[in-house]
């Protein structure tokens, strides 16, 4: 469903064909990285700390290196140390050097026959550890007298300067106004402490890689990820080798959500198969997968909002600490740009702090730092909309920020569509709905920037009529079918007479991690600028068939057109068929930084019931508002809001990350890390909103994260209207709900 | 490891008694994922369904014995023992996925001895036996005897389990399982409650038992719920006595998966919802 259908008429931009790769995914022919088998290929396995911080005394890996099948056994000493260059930390975290900072950070590695063979001999290797305090909370790794995880660590963005490390990464500050006056003139102040766990992305393919290093001194990397040229640029960095070395070939990807834009395996597949001189595959368990690889970081968050009586937002005052995990990171940083992104206000004092402690660190997942924000800012303006009686639409729809106003983080708002999505949801079948009986109703509102940065197409056209897109963006939530889509647009031609692919580090230009909800934004923009080159050249082939000036052609519908009318029109078919005789073969490429990515905004709202005796809750109906500029293909933006809510319900609800007093975690499996299964959910219901972005030929905002942001906040208003509770730490599992229902009663 | 699938009892029984660490194993639901897990391999894995006895579903006019390796979904997709007990049915349903189901079985589900399997209570309140083969022939004993604490059986060396009988319920008398999982399905339960009621034409209890899982090492009776609901009608009283009585009869562990005081409470809620769907399907003439 759309809710402004104002914009030109395409003709493909807007459908909804079944998605290129769709086929091969159904019947099981699509490769991912794990599927690869080589001539000769070694399987690896890796070694990791049982401990949450400890140092590393020494390792003897000969032992391993005598057992049967082994063929090359590497650690931490066999790579560079980086120290503070770029990837220095990350060359940290894909081996543990002097220190482990978590418990599964890989400190060894070894290739062997088989997978068995690398295990037995990885369980062979020796190493003596001195085991250090560990921090898992905010609380902890703040206290004076935490265990420092980095010697050198002094926090930013405190004047003067520390002069002694801890574990506070920087403090960052948005100010503006003066919040004390704010408070004074407001009628309703409203304050609480929230907390949050980390939660993983929970992609249900594991990391895997293969790496197949010659004597040439070059190798070829096959991987999952959401970046092929950042895994190449940063393999190379950790290896200390020259980025020509590597060539990554990107493999089917199976889900990502931000946790696939960085690396974890590849430099020791590399290195190991340099060793061996064999092929060398790594495929992480589900178990590695929780434990060694990026959550989104737990918080701690307090926020105080000042209102008025008529429900203008005075000012708000947040503390806001994010972990990073265990090395730094700016999750906080980003915590306070998107905190009170959904509002207009005067006064503001935003405060936010990085910390490391002793867990995995955070990789991006959908609008990092965002939904915990949203979840303290949202469920504060739900109260004081409580307290004032004010309906919570309006609420948000009388400080809801428009064109030109300035955004909390700096900038002035470019065209925006929020306003367009809280009315889609007041106007919406189920916003209008009563409430059924024993639930309640909650709504929020979240914000994503959406980003820009570098892409790349190349679009051929073959001697038949039909035309090849390649760009570098791996394919996370259906781009591939809209590269085609506005292709087709652009050139005229059936969106099934385009195949879309996604092309190695070597035969397409370089391209940014698919991340910022940014492969249909910038990556688009490649491709329509391409086409566009492509369109020129027709016409000039064109004009040359016909002697007349290239001016004097149109290109309509896939057709050169004369417009003063004396020939017949040509096809593009026609055009490439003849292509050699009349100046060689079709294909244009274009490679650009994307300016002008489109905010995101989204609105929703959901009911709850709450079984009062047990604690559980059941998602009754739950509608998604977002404004996706333009929607390329709509069902793959529909797609990505359902998912983002669905992962806002799961961290809303029931997923954490459980560990014991040693640091180890205790649920690192699907079966007690609950993401939400099927029967869990209702349908989720769609609004595409669509305020077009006019930065891009044909409105693109991003449409990939915002929809993971709303939903806990939303959640939380739906179990308050349904119990009276206002739940701030996450998740709202039964037991919490439960003993919160009970100290209620007390 | 080796690997070993006999076609009778006595060939699965003579294997299992030559080797101290040979194992048995129905579908392998539990087995393949505790070995993954670093549990140590077994000599050999003796696969149970290749013996006709172990697979098979019988209808005994009075009574239904189940082999000990017959998949859960044989069990739920018969119409005529879903409606004879659509507790044990339901609870059966339970384990696993859909795909799963076609690989548990009962027999697994009691063997593994963990105290939060679905179908034990249910099995329990339903007064079943378990035959066993042993080198000196089959002994039968109590489905409740069988499990003596977390993993760990009664059964001895050589030992395994052929099949379950349960009596088909007499007149007006049904039963009902209810678990509590966060999730919806694909869980383990946090807190399980079977229950079997009798009631007489004017709808008082003649007859109940009442077995709680996953909140005791084993499963867990409540003589004092029985008591409490016998002689008199199903009545917010004697529920709210039979809810105070499975709180009471708890005796439950901090875990992942959660609290003492949570699965005390929930025990309680679960025990009296389960007693009053069972008598819900009583006064509905036993169906579901």
């Amino acid at each position: 469903m759309t809710a402004t259908e104002e914009r030109p008429d395409y003709k493909y931009v807007g459908t909804r064909p079944i998605r290129h790769d769709g086929l091969d995914k159904v019947i099981g022919k699509a490769r991912y990285a794990a599927d690869l088998v080589l001539p000769g290929m070694l399987h690896g396995h890796i070694l990791r700390s049982p401990h949450a911080h400890a140092k590393i005394v020494s390792i003897d890996t000969s032992a391993a290196e005598a057992m049967p099948g082994v063929k090359s056994v590497v650690t931490g000493a066999d790579f560079p140390d980086l120290g503070a260059a770029p990837n220095g930390d990350l060359a940290k975290n894909v081996i543990a050097r002097d220190k482990v900072l978590y418990e599964g950070h890989a400190v060894a590695a070894v290739a062997a026959g088989t997978r068995r063979e690398a295990m037995d001999a990885a369980n062979a290797i020796v190493v003596n550890y001195e085991v250090l305090g560990h921090s898992l909370t905010i609380d902890q790794t703040m206290s004076p007298d935490a265990e420092i995880l980095h010697d050198g660590l002094i926090t930013r963005g405190i004047e003067p300067a520390p002069t002694e490390a801890s574990n506070i990464v920087a403090r960052t500050c948005f100010e503006r106004g003066d919040i004390d006056q704010a408070f004074a003139e407001s009628d309703v102040i409203v304050e609480r402490e929230f907390s949050t766990t980390p939660i993983h992305q929970g992609y249900i393919e594991p990391h895997a890689c293969v790496a197949d290093t010659g004597q040439d001194g070059k190798t070829v990397v096959w991987c999952s990820s959401q970046g092929h040229f950042r895994v190449r640029s940063a393999t190379a960095d950790v290896l200390g080798w020259d980025t020509s070395r590597v060539k990554v070939i990107p493999a089917e990807i199976g889900g990502g959500f931000g946790g696939k834009t960085t690396i974890y395996l590849e430099p020791l597949a590399v290195e190991m198969s340099a060793r061996s001189g064999r092929p060398v595959k790594i495929v992480m368990t589900r178990d590695e997968v929780f434990r060694a690889t990026g959550p989104t970081p737990g918080s701690k968050l307090k926020l105080k909002v000042g209102a008025k009586n008529d429900g203008t937002i005075t000012g708000v005052k947040a503390w806001m600490a994010y972990e990073n995990g265990a090395f730094p990171g700016n999750a906080a940083m980003l915590g306070c740009m998107t905190v009170v992104s959904p509002y207009t206000m005067e006064h503001m004092y935003l405060e936010g702090f990085d910390v490391v402690l002793n867990k995995p660190v955070n990789a991006a997942y959908r609008a990092p730092s965002a939904p915990m924000a949203a979840f303290a800012m949202d469920t504060l303006l739900d109260e004081v909309a409580e307290n004032i009686g004010m309906d919570p639409i309006e609420i948000r729809l009388h400080n809801c920020p428009s064109e030109g106003d300035p955004a909390p983080y700096g900038p002035k708002w470019p065209t925006i569509g929020l306003k367009e999505c809280l009315e889609a949801i007041r106007d919406s079948d189920h916003y209008k709905s009563p409430v059924p009986e024993n639930a309640g109703r909650g709504i929020a509102s979240g914000f994503w920037f959406n980003i820009g940065e570098a892409s790349s197409a190349t679009v051929n056209l073959n001697e038949n009529g039909t035309a090849t897109v390649v760009t570098g963006s791996p394919d996370i939530g259906g781009s591939r079918a809209s590269m085609a889509l506005m292709a087709a647009e652009e050139l005229g031609l059936d969106v099934y007479s385009i195949t879309p692919v996604v092309g190695d580090t070597e035969v397409v230009g370089f391209t940014d991690v698919t991340e910022g909800s940014r492969a249909t934004f910038a990556t688009g923009m490649a491709v329509v600028e391409a086409c566009r080159d492509l369109k020129m050249q027709l016409r000039q082939r064109a004009s040359t068939a016909w002697d007349c000036d290239v001016e004097e052609v149109e290109w309509v519908d896939g057709h050169a057109v004369h417009s003063p009318g004396d020939h017949e029109a040509l096809s593009l078919a026609a055009i490439t068929a003849a292509a050699k005789r009349t100046g060689g073969p079709l294909g244009a490429t274009a490679s650009l930084n994307a300016r002008g990515a489109g905010p995101a905004f989204s609105t929703h709202v959901v009911d709850i019931a709450v079984d009062k005796e047990t604690g559980q809750t059941q998602v009754l109906r739950y509608t998604t508002a977002q404004d996706a500029g333009t929607a390329i293909h709509p069902s793959y933006v529909e797609g990505q809001m359902q998912g983002g809510v669905v992962q806002g319900i799961g961290w809303a609800l029931n997923e954490e990350y459980i560990h014991d007093a040693d640091g180890r975690m205790e649920n690192s499996s699907f079966l007690d890390y609950r993401i939400p299964v099927a029967s869990d959910l209702p349908m989720i219901e769609t609004i595409i909103v669509e305020v077009p972005n006019p930065s891009h030929p044909y409105g693109v905002r991003g449409v990939g994260e915002v929809g993971i942001v709303p939903p806990l906040a939303a959640i939380a208003n739906a179990v308050h209207d349904a119990t009276g509770l206002r739940m701030s730490d996450l998740p709202m599992s039964p037991p919490r709900i439960l003993a919160a229902l009970g100290e209620a009663v007390e | 490891m080796k690997y070993a699938a006999p076609t009778s009892v006595e060939e699965a029984q003579s294997l299992l008694a030559g080797d101290a660490d040979a194992k048995v194993f129905a579908g392998a639901t539990d087995l393949v994922p505790q070995m993954r897990a670093g549990r140590p391999e077994p000599s050999i894995a003796i696969d149970l369904k290749k013996i006709d006895r172990l697979m098979a579903l019988g209808d005994n006019g009075g009574s239904w014995t189940i082999g000990a390796a017959t998949p859960t979904s044989s069990l739920t997709g018969n119409g005529a023992f879903s409606g004879d007990l659509p507790g044990l049915s339901y609870a059966a349903g339970l384990i696993g996925s859909d795909q799963i189901q076609n690989r548990s079985s009962l027999g697994g589900n009691l063997c593994n001895a963990s105290p939060a399997a679905d179908s034990v209570p249910a099995m329990v309140v339903n007064d079943a036996r378990a035959v066993i083969a042993g080198a000196d022939g089959t002994r039968t004993i109590p489905v409740a005897d069988v499990v003596t604490g977390p993993g760990s059986t009664c059964l001895g060396d050589g030992e395994f389990l052929v099949e379950i009988e349960v009596d088909k319920p007499t007149a007006n008398t049904s039963d009902a399982y209810l678990r509590m999982i966060p999730r919806t399905e694909m869980d383990i339960a946090v807190v399980g409650a079977a229950a079997r009621v009798t009631l007489d034409d004017s709808g008082n209890c003649t007859a109940a038992t009442i077995a709680l899982g996953a909140v005791a090492p084993t499963v867990v009776r409540v003589p004092d719920a029985e008591t409490a609901l016998v002689g008199g009608p199903i009545s917010d009283e004697s529920l709210a006595a039979v809810a105070a009585a499975a709180s009471a009869a708890c005796n439950p562990i901090d875990d992942k998966r959660g609290t003492i005081a949570y699965r005390r409470q929930v025990a309680g809620v679960l025990a009296k919802r389960a007693v009053l769907q069972a008598a819900e399907r009583v006064q509905n003439g036993g169906a579901a």
